[in-house]
C-alpha cells in the first residue's frame, strides 16, 4: 500500500483505540484523583461491561440495535452497582488505605474474573454490532461501527467534563479531590462522594466494554490489556488530571495505531511502556499533573 | 492480637481458630484422600487428561473433553482394556505451560495414572512433554506441533493420531501453488505452532517455485487484527492464514472487512474457524475460499460409516455442530485425535497385555512396533501410517472449498504423500 492509505488506516485505528482508552482511563483517573485508590480491578469492570452486552444480546429480542442500546444503559448501571457494593463492603472497611486498596482490588480482580469464568464460561462470545456497514475506501474497507465508537466516546467524555465543571456533583468531586478534610468541614458528604466516584469510574469502564464488544468478542480474560493501557495513560497524563488523561489517551492511542500499522503492535507496546518509564523518571507527576502538594 | 496504630483490638478465640484450621485442613486434604481410596492400581486403568478447559484454548478443551468421555464410555461398554475398566481423570491446565506441567506432576504423584493424553496447544505440550519424560510417564499428544517428530522430546511421548504441521503443510503446498498462486502472504500465531507453519510453508512454497511475499505473526492473545492487515502486500496472490485463540472470529471478520471484493485467493487452516459458525453475513466473503481440514466438518456425500458412527457417539450433527445446540460448533478437525489416541493406547495396551505400571515399558515398546491403523470406528478420520521411530502418525489431509456456506472437500492427500524422511529415532533412547 502507498503511504496515504497506510496513514489513513493508522489514524482510524488510533482514534478508535484512543476513544475506548479515553473512557476506561478516565474512570481509573477519576478514582485515583478523588479517592487516591489505585484500582487494579478496573479492567474487570471493562470486561463485565462486555459480558453484560452479550447477556443483553441473548436475552433481549429484536434487531441487534435494541439489545445494544439496552446494554449501553443496563451494563453501566449493573457494573456501577457492583462497584458501589465493593466500595461499601471492602474499600470503606479498610479506610481507603493506599497499600490495602491495591491488594484488595487485586483480590477483587480475581474474584470477578473467576465468577465470570464460572457463570459466563471460558469461551469468547461474539455480539452482533447494532448496525453492519463497511465504509469502503479505495484501498481497503473499514467497519462503520468503529466510527460510531469514536462518536459515542467523544459525546460521553464531553458530557463528563461538563458535569465535572458545571454541576454541583462535579463541584463536590473537585472539592474532595482538592482537600478531603476541608471539603468535609464544608459539609460535603465525602464518603458518599467516594462511593459515587468509584461507581462512576466503573461505569465508564463498562461503557468502554459495551462499545468494544461488537468489534471484538467478550472473554473473561479481556480486562487485562485495557487495565495496563489505562495505567499507562493515567501515569503519562498525570494521576488524577482529567485533561491530562484525555490528552494522554489520544497520544497513546494514536501512537499505538501508527506504530502498530507502520511497524508492529509489539513495538507499539514497547513504546508506550518506554514512555511511562521516561515520564516516571523525568516528570513523575505526569505530563499534565501538578507537583504533589 | 494487638496491632499498632489500629483503634480496635481484634481478637480471635483460640478454640474456634483451631477448630477452623482443623476443618479447612480436612477440606483441603479430602480430594487427596478420596483420590487415593479409589486409586488402587491393578483393578482399573487410569488415564489422566490435562485439557484446556479455560484460557485461550477453551473451545478446543471443551470438545476434547466431550470426545474423550464418549470414547472412554465406548471402551468401557466394550469391556474396557484387557478386562480392566478405564477411569478418566480430567484436570484443567488453563492453556498455560506452567499449569500444564503441574497437571502432569499431579497425575503422576497424586492420581498415579497409567498414562496421560490430550495436550493440544504447543506451548503447553512443549513444557509438559519433557516433564512427563522425567517422571517416566507415558504422554500422548493430541497436538500438531512438529517438535516430537523433530526429536525434541523423549521416549515416553507419542503422537499416534493427528499428523504434524510439517507433513500437513508440505503436502498442501503443491496444491496451493498449482491452483491458487505462487506469491503467498502468511498470517500465523506468534509462537511455536505458528513457527512450524512459517518455516515449513516457506520451505515448501520455495520448493514449488513460489515466493513468500508477506509474513505476519500475530500474538495468540490478540483481540484486534485490523492493524496487522495493511502488511499484506498488494502483489499477494494467496493469503495463507492459520490462527488460534479466542479472537479467531474477529480475525476472519476483520480480514473480510479489510479486503472487500477485490480479495486475493485465500487458503486457511481450519484452526482459524474451529468452533466458529460461519453462517453470518460478515463471513459471506469466505465463499469460494479454501481451507485445510484434517477431518471434514460437514458430512460429505461419500461419508463413511465410521464417520457417521463417530459423530453419533460424540453427539455431533452432519454440520459439525452439537446435536443439542446447532450454534455450538465443534473443533472437528482436531478432536478426533483424542478419540483415535485413546484407541491407539488401547491397542498398545492390549498388545502388551497391560494390567498396570509393571507392563509400562512393554506397552511403550508395543506402541513403537505399530506400523499403522486401518480406517475404522476406532480411527474414523482415516487410515494412518505410524512411524515408531519418530513416534508420529501420518494421515490423510483434505482441502475443502466453501460452497454455499459449507465446506466441500475438493482435494485429498493420501497418508503416503504426507511422509518426509525420518528426523528422529526415539527407539535408540533409553527408557
Amino acid at each position: 500500500m502507498d503511504i496515504v492509505p497506510y496513514l489513513l488506516l493508522a489514524t482510524l485505528e488510533g482514534l478508535v483505540q484512543a476513544s475506548v482508552l479515553m473512557l476506561t482511563a478516565l474512570g481509573l483517573s477519576l478514582v485515583f484523583g478523588v479517592m487516591r485508590v489505585v484500582n487494579v480491578s478496573h479492567g474487570e469492570f471493562f470486561m463485565l461491561g462486555a459480558v453484560a452486552a452479550w447477556v443483553c444480546a441473548n436475552l433481549i429480542p429484536g434487531p441487534p440495535y435494541v439489545p445494544f442500546i439496552a446494554a449501553l444503559l443496563i451494563a453501566p448501571v449493573f457494573v456501577g452497582a457492583l462497584a458501589w457494593a465493593a466500595d461499601w463492603a471492602i474499600l470503606k472497611r479498610i479506610n481507603y488505605n493506599p497499600e490495602a486498596t491495591i491488594v484488595s482490588t487485586i483480590g477483587l480482580m480475581y474474584i470477578i474474573q473467576q465468577m465470570t469464568l464460572i457463570t459466563f464460561g471460558p469461551d469468547a462470545q461474539a455480539v452482533e454490532a447494532p448496525f453492519y456497514h463497511t465504509v469502503r475506501f479505495p484501498w481497503f474497507g473499514y467497519s462503520g461501527y468503529k466510527f460510531f465508537i469514536i462518536a459515542v466516546a467523544i459525546v460521553l467524555v464531553g458530557g463528563l467534563l461538563y458535569l465535572l465543571r458545571h454541576s454541583k456533583v462535579g463541584l463536590y468531586m473537585r472539592a474532595t479531590q482538592f482537600d478531603k478534610e476541608t471539603a468535609q468541614n464544608f459539609g460535603i458528604p465525602v464518603t458518599k462522594v467516594y462511593s459515587g466516584v468509584f461507581a462512576v469510574g466503573a461505569m465508564l469502564a463498562a461503557i468502554g466494554g459495551v462499545l468494544v464488544v461488537p468489534s471484538q468478542q467478550a472473554h473473561y480474560l479481556m480486562g487485562h490489556d485495557p487495565l495496563l493501557l489505562s495505567f499507562v495513560v493515567v501515569i503519562v497524563g498525570g494521576l488524577g488530571s482529567i485533561p491530562g488523561t484525555i490528552a494522554a489517551a489520544i497520544l497513546i492511542g494514536m501512537s499505538d495505531g501508527l506504530l502498530s500499522v507502520f511497524f508492529s503492535p509489539t513495538l507499539a507496546k514497547i513504546f508506550s511502556t518506554l514512555l511511562v518509564a521516561l515520564v516516571l523518571v523525568f516528570r513523575p507527576q505526569g505530563l499534565f499533573g501538578k507537583a504533589g502538594r | 492480637m494487638d496491632t499498632i496504630g489500629t483503634k480496635k483490638t481484634f481478637t480471635l478465640p483460640r478454640r474456634s481458630l483451631l477448630k477452623g484450621m482443623a476443618m479447612s485442613g480436612a477440606a483441603l486434604a479430602a480430594p487427596g484422600i478420596i483420590g487415593r481410596a479409589v486409586a488402587q492400581s491393578g483393578d482399573v486403568i487410569k488415564l489422566g487428561a490435562p485439557f484446556h478447559r479455560t484460557g485461550i484454548g477453551a473451545a478446543y478443551g471443551r470438545w476434547y473433553e466431550r470426545t474423550a468421555l464418549a470414547a472412554v464410555k465406548l471402551i468401557n461398554e466394550q469391556g474396557g482394556i484387557n478386562g480392566l475398566p478405564v477411569e478418566l481423570i480430567i484436570e484443567d491446565d488453563g492453556t498455560d505451560p506452567k499449569r500444564g506441567v503441574e497437571a502432569v506432576e499431579k497425575f503422576s504423584a497424586e492420581h498415579k495414572v497409567d498414562a496421560i493424553f490430550g495436550h493440544l496447544f504447543s506451548h503447553v505440550s512443549a513444557a509438559s512433554a519433557p516433564r512427563a519424560g522425567e517422571l517416566k510417564m507415558p504422554y500422548f499428544l493430541c497436538s500438531e506441533a512438529h517438535s516430537l517428530a523433530a526429536g525434541a522430546f523423549n521416549r515416553y511421548v507419542f503422537q499416534p493420531s493427528i499428523s504434524d504441521v510439517k507433513s500437513q503443510v508440505s503436502s498442501m503446498a503443491p496444491w496451493i501453488t498449482d491452483n491458487l498462486g505462487k506469491k503467498v502472504t502468511m498470517i500465523y500465531p506468534d509462537y511455536a505452532f505458528g513457527y512450524d507453519h512459517r518455516d515449513n510453508l516457506t520451505a515448501a512454497i520455495k520448493a514449488q517455485g513460489g515466493e513468500i511475499v508477506g509474513d505476519i505473526a500475530i500474538p495468540p492473545t490478540e483481540t484486534s487484527y485490523t492493524r496487522y492487515l495493511p502488511r499484506i502486500p498488494l502483489n499477494t496472490e494467496v493469503i495463507y492464514h492459520v490462527l488460534v485463540g479466542p479472537g479467531v472470529l474477529t480475525f476472519v471478520k476483520e480480514l473480510g472487512e479489510h479486503l472487500g471484493s477485490q480479495r486475493p485467493e485465500i487458503f486457511g487452516f481450519i484452526d482459524s474457524l474451529e468452533a466458529v459458525s460461519f453462517d453470518i453475513p460478515q463471513l459471506a466473503y469466505l465463499e469460494g475460499t479454501h481451507f485445510w481440514e484434517a477431518m471434514p466438518r460437514y458430512a460429505q456425500p461419500n461419508q463413511t460409516s465410521f464417520d457417521k458412527f463417530y459423530r453419533e457417539k460424540v453427539g455431533v450433527d452432519a454440520n459439525g455442530a452439537s446435536v443439542d445446540d446447532a450454534k455450538s460448533v465443534a473443533t472437528f478437525s482436531h478432536m478426533f485425535s483424542v478419540w483415535e489416541t485413546l484407541f491407539a493406547m488401547k491397542k498398545a495396551m492390549e498388545m502388551a497385555d497391560y494390567k498396570g505400571p509393571k507392563q509400562k515399558i512393554a506397552m511403550l515398546e508395543a506402541m513403537e512396533s505399530i506400523t499403522g491403523f486401518e480406517e475404522s470406528n476406532e480411527f474414523p478420520q482415516g487410515r494412518k501410517i505410524f512411524n515408531g521411530k519418530m513416534h508420529q502418525s501420518f494421515a490423510q489431509q483434505n482441502i475443502s472449498k466453501v460452497v454455499d456456506g459449507k465446506l466441500k472437500v475438493v482435494h485429498t492427500v493420501s497418508p503416503e504423500d504426507t511422509l518426509y524422511p525420518d528426523e528422529a529415532d526415539y527407539t535408540k533412547m533409553s527408557f
